[in-house]
């Protein structure tokens, strides 16, 4: 057990959810008789769930920040209803449509973001609202109606990497991915090590390090194999794609960036971060223009995805969204999270999803299950930190619990806060 | 150490061999501590000797079972499991931190837990009469039915004196009550637990404020690195402060600040006819008028009773961080600067610690790292991307140059003692490089062995040719710090004073009175 948290930074609540997801999808592996790792069905797993783990992404930093958005799919529905519009009566070429999309996205995000950031109303007031307009919205330019999208649209949703080079029996793009990744991985790796020991940093031993590594490099080469041995035509998915330099993006942004860091920062402790020079207001405001962008994002890949746009398109993925979050790791109170342990929870959602889906279970059943798995994620978590556990989440939700007195009130200025005591 | 007649008086407490241990660390090593039935007993100690955990032992926040030793209370070995157990038997601990909820009433705090009922409805007309009794045993004169949001801290800590009044308390225990408290304040929390012993409640005081438990408390213990150092009887024993300390620290202090021998030069930092209005109540001034200079390598130091308006003009002077903007100029090495932002006071050269270390000056889910580079994050950037083994190396630096104990740099902030905390948010502050640092009291909570490192600092950062401005309520401090002393009242300076005309009362007296003398 010492060992395997090694592995993973002593992180055990990312620990938890990486062991969670291998267990999940042993066990479905065998009570589905072998359906559940095939080329076929991960494949689908991820065409399916692209657009709740982009939605994920944006989300996990706006929990950071201590806000929410219960927006998210209204708003992936009217970018999707009015890129779908442009294409079909203005006559745009899609990629047009693409981009005046991605504009639609951050034209919302600002104006929800300018009422969080600059007006101070909470964010879960702002966005509850921005559910109800951009539903609203939605519904009325496309008079409710469904609008189908062309192909070349479609390709973002649904399509795959190409064919090309020489016939080796694997799609060749996925296998060159899968080997640059692994690559990435390894080189990363020993290039952190040798900085973390030039410093005199600890470094855990060199079997941990070879044994992380073959974990690892093992489970993505499995996974190339697998989408690079499809049927013929299908390869690993554009959307897939899309979510994975997502992944890496924001992943970066998130760890090692100034915004990031102020990200953090402000969530953690706002009147601390302002009294360090960070600009709040914007930090609050470029999260939530960020996350309605994504949400711009997810909707036309949905749209792309099942080839038109809808009245009742990303009905409830906020809750989807908002619970891979907290399942990955994330405090409710701000300040705690991390982009790949919210892929995570997202993964285990899906991967249940998908299991009970191919077992048979109806979606009365799935929804129950998936609602208890969240409340027992987050109940592991607390009773790792109440029995004195090194649950680096339940002990930084602990430490926060002390302090957070003036920081919960989330419109209350720096300018009016003298201390606590005064 | 205890004359023989002390054991003749009946004991209402005796911890006998508490150990208390956490993983890889032990707290408490084998401490006893015996309290006489009706004294005022305080425990004294560094940050970090213990004092918090044997106080939770006996409260039972660490329930029977996680520690080893006997708890005997009223003569009986105690296993109390949470504390409503502790409460039951009439032992009450009032933190330093105050449970009071801010939107309820003054009766509605009292009663919170436990409120008086009628056949299951809560009879209000019966509080209302027990707690006007209640609020007149604790000498507070306020309606009982006025917000706690509305009364000062002072008035506050009163109020849950009154709710423990109200559980029938036997054994009282009050965590640093006064480190929040203006003097007048602090001597009537003082006079009230006096006049509570004459009724026959113990009280067990933990306190930095070694003049006040000199001045209230029949018997001290000492802890010191998890052990009862030992008990001494304030009377009969002839203790005073340095013989406190000497326990505390386990060697005498040869002076409680570091020799130092200014080097003044020019003016460097000047504010004038600095006016700010209150962030909400529109007429109202926190700062009227004020004017100050501070030069190269001065320290300055801002005298000022709780709520004068000290705080209020340091964090208004940076970068418009308090209050409603109104007018004034601040000028720097001659030059006008216009400082709006956070951001822009510290780019012209400014630093400021606040008083308020958990809720404004750290994020306490942040490491050591992380939180020393965090004001200068461009610093150590590239590109906006935060260069990690920078962050690690300069953190690193500071650790050892202020010698912060901590197993290493990337251990969690929240879980370091007062005074390295202290100096993680000098740490922060030092890496921006400040001209001007305006430290908003530097020792609050903090024990006396690491006090006097922070004197040290500051008197080097002052050394270093940086201005330098300390807030302070505790006078000796002020005076055994500082090379001119401004004082405030009302939010008006009021005087001026250089080292050697202050002296405690010069300065008491131009902090109470509106009269300009300088």
């Amino acid at each position: 057990m010492n060992a395997l948290k090694k592995l993973f930074g002593g992180n055990t609540r990312q620990f938890g959810m990486i062991f969670a997801l291998v267990a999940l999808i042993v066990f479905f592996e065998i009570f589905t008789e072998g359906r559940t790792l095939t080329s076929g069905n991960v494949i689908n797993l991820f065409n399916g769930n692209s657009y709740i783990l982009i939605l994920a992404i944006g989300m996990v930093l706006v929990i950071i920040a201590g806000h929410i958005d219960l927006s998210v799919g209204s708003v992936a529905a009217f970018v999707g209803v009015c890129v779908a519009l442009f294409i079909r009566d203005w006559g745009l070429p899609w990629y047009i449509g693409v981009l005046m999309g991605l504009g639609l996205g951050v034209l919302i995000g600002a104006w929800q973001g300018f009422w969080v950031a600059y007006v101070g109303i909470p964010a879960f007031i702002v966005t509850l609202s921005g559910m109800l307009i951009f539903r609203g919205a939605n519904q009325f330019v496309g008079k409710s109606n469904t609008i189908p999208v062309p192909g070349d649209f479609q390709y973002i949703g649904s399509g795959y990497l190409p064919e090309f080079g020489p016939n080796t029996g694997y799609n060749n793009p996925t296998m060159l991915i899968g080997l640059l990744a692994v690559a990435f991985v390894i080189f990363s790796e020993i290039r952190s090590r040798r900085n973390a020991k030039k410093l005199g940093a600890e470094v855990p031993e060199t079997w941990v390090m070879i044994l992380k590594l073959v974990l690892v490099c093992g489970a993505i080469l499995y996974a190339t194999y697998l989408f690079a041995t499809g049927r013929p035509g299908t390869s690993f998915p554009v959307p897939g794609l899309i979510l994975a330099v997502l992944i890496i993006v924001y992943g970066f942004i998130s760890s090692k960036t100034v915004i990031g860091r102020h990200i953090y920062a402000v969530g953690g402790n706002r009147h601390a971060a302002e009294l360090s020079g960070v600009r709040s207001k914007k930090v609050n405001f470029l999260v939530m223009m960020n996350m309605s962008f994504l949400a711009g994002l997810a909707g036309m890949i949905f749209v792309g995805r099942s080839t038109a746009s809808g009245p009742f398109d990303g009905v409830g993925w906020e809750l989807d969204a908002i619970a891979a979050v907290f399942i990955g790791g994330a405090a409710v109170t701000g300040g705690v999270g991390t982009v790949i342990g919210s892929i995570i929870g997202g993964l285990v959602m899906a991967v249940l999803n998908n299991g009970l889906q191919l077992l048979g279970v109806g979606a009365d059943l799935t929804q129950i299950i998936k609602g208890l798995v969240l409340l027992i994620a987050v109940a592991f978590d607390v009773y790792n930190k109440t029995q004195g556990k090194t649950s680096i989440v339940g002990l930084m939700m602990k430490n926060f619990s002390r302090s957070n007195e003036i920081k919960a009130d989330e419109t209350t200025s720096t300018k009016e806060v003298i201390s606590k005591g005064a | 150490m205890t004359s023989l007649n002390t054991h003749s008086d009946p004991l209402i407490l005796e911890m006998r061999s508490i150990t208390k241990e956490f993983p890889g660390v032990k707290a408490l090593a084998d401490v006893s501590l015996r309290v006489k039935a009706g004294e005022i007993h305080a425990i004294c100690g560094e940050n970090g000797a213990g004092k918090s955990t044997l106080m939770k032992v006996l409260s039972g926040v660490y329930p029977f079972g996680t520690y080893t030793g006997d708890i005997v209370y009223q003569n009986e070995v105690q296993e109390f499991k949470d504390i409503r157990a502790s409460e039951h038997a009439g032992i009450v601990i009032i933190h330093q931190e105050l449970a009071l909820i801010p939107e309820l009433s003054i009766m509605e705090n009292i009663f919170l837990g436990n409120e008086p009922t009628k056949r299951g409805v809560i009879d209000w007309a019966e509080a209302r009469l027990r707690s006007t009794e209640l609020l007149a045993r604790v000498g507070l004169r306020e309606d009982p039915d006025t917000p706690i949001k509305e009364i000062g801290v002072g008035k506050q800590q009163l109020v849950e004196i009154a709710k423990a009044l109200n559980k029938s308390v036997k054994l009282l225990i009050l965590d640093e009550p006064t480190a929040a408290l203006n003097e007048s304040d602090s001597q009537h929390l003082l006079d009230l637990m006096l006049g509570l012993k004459g009724r026959g409640i113990t009280s067990i005081i933990i306190s930095h404020k070694l003049n006040e438990i000199e001045q209230i408390a029949d018997e001290i213990t000492i802890i010191r690195d998890g052990k009862s150092i030992e008990t001494l009887n304030i009377k009969a024993d002839g203790v005073d402060e340095d013989r406190i300390i000497k326990g505390m620290v386990g060697r005498t202090l040869e002076s409680r600040f570091p020799d130092h021998e200014p080097k003044i030069g020019e003016v460097l930092f000047e504010v004038k006819n600095w006016n700010v209005g209150h962030p909400q109540i529109q007429d109202r001034l926190v700062c009227k008028n004020s004017s100050f200079f501070v030069r190269r390598g001065e320290i300055v130091g801002f005298a000022g009773l709780m709520g004068a308006g000290r705080t209020e003009l340091a964090r208004s002077v940076f970068g418009r961080s308090y209050g409603r903007f109104i007018s004034g100029h601040v000028y720097k090495e001659g030059k006008e600067l216009q400082l709006k932002s956070v951001r822009q006071a510290i780019d012209a050269g400014l630093g400021y610690v606040t008083e308020d270390r958990k809720s404004l000056g750290l994020n306490l889910l942040d490491d050591i790292k992380a939180t020393t580079v965090s004001a200068n994050l461009r610093k150590i950037s590239k590109n906006f991307v935060v260069d990690a083994n920078k962050e690690y190396a300069v953190a690193e630096e500071y650790r050892k140059a202020l010698r912060t104990k901590t197993p290493s740099v990337e251990e969690g902030v929240a879980k370091l003692s007062g005074g390295n905390q202290q100096k993680v948010v000098l740490a922060k502050w030092m890496f921006t490089d400040p001209d001007v640092l305006i430290l908003d009291e530097p020792t609050r909570g903090i024990d006396v062995g690491a006090k006097y490192e922070i004197y040290g600092i500051i008197q080097k950062l002052a050394n270093e040719g940086k201005a330098v401005i300390v807030i302070s309520s505790e006078l000796p401090e002020l005076l055994g710090l500082s090379d001119r002393i401004y004082t405030i009242f009302e939010g008006a300076i009021t005087g001026v004073l250089d080292k050697d005309q202050a002296s405690q009362e010069s300065l008491m007296k131009l902090m109470t009175s509106a009269r300009k003398t300088a």
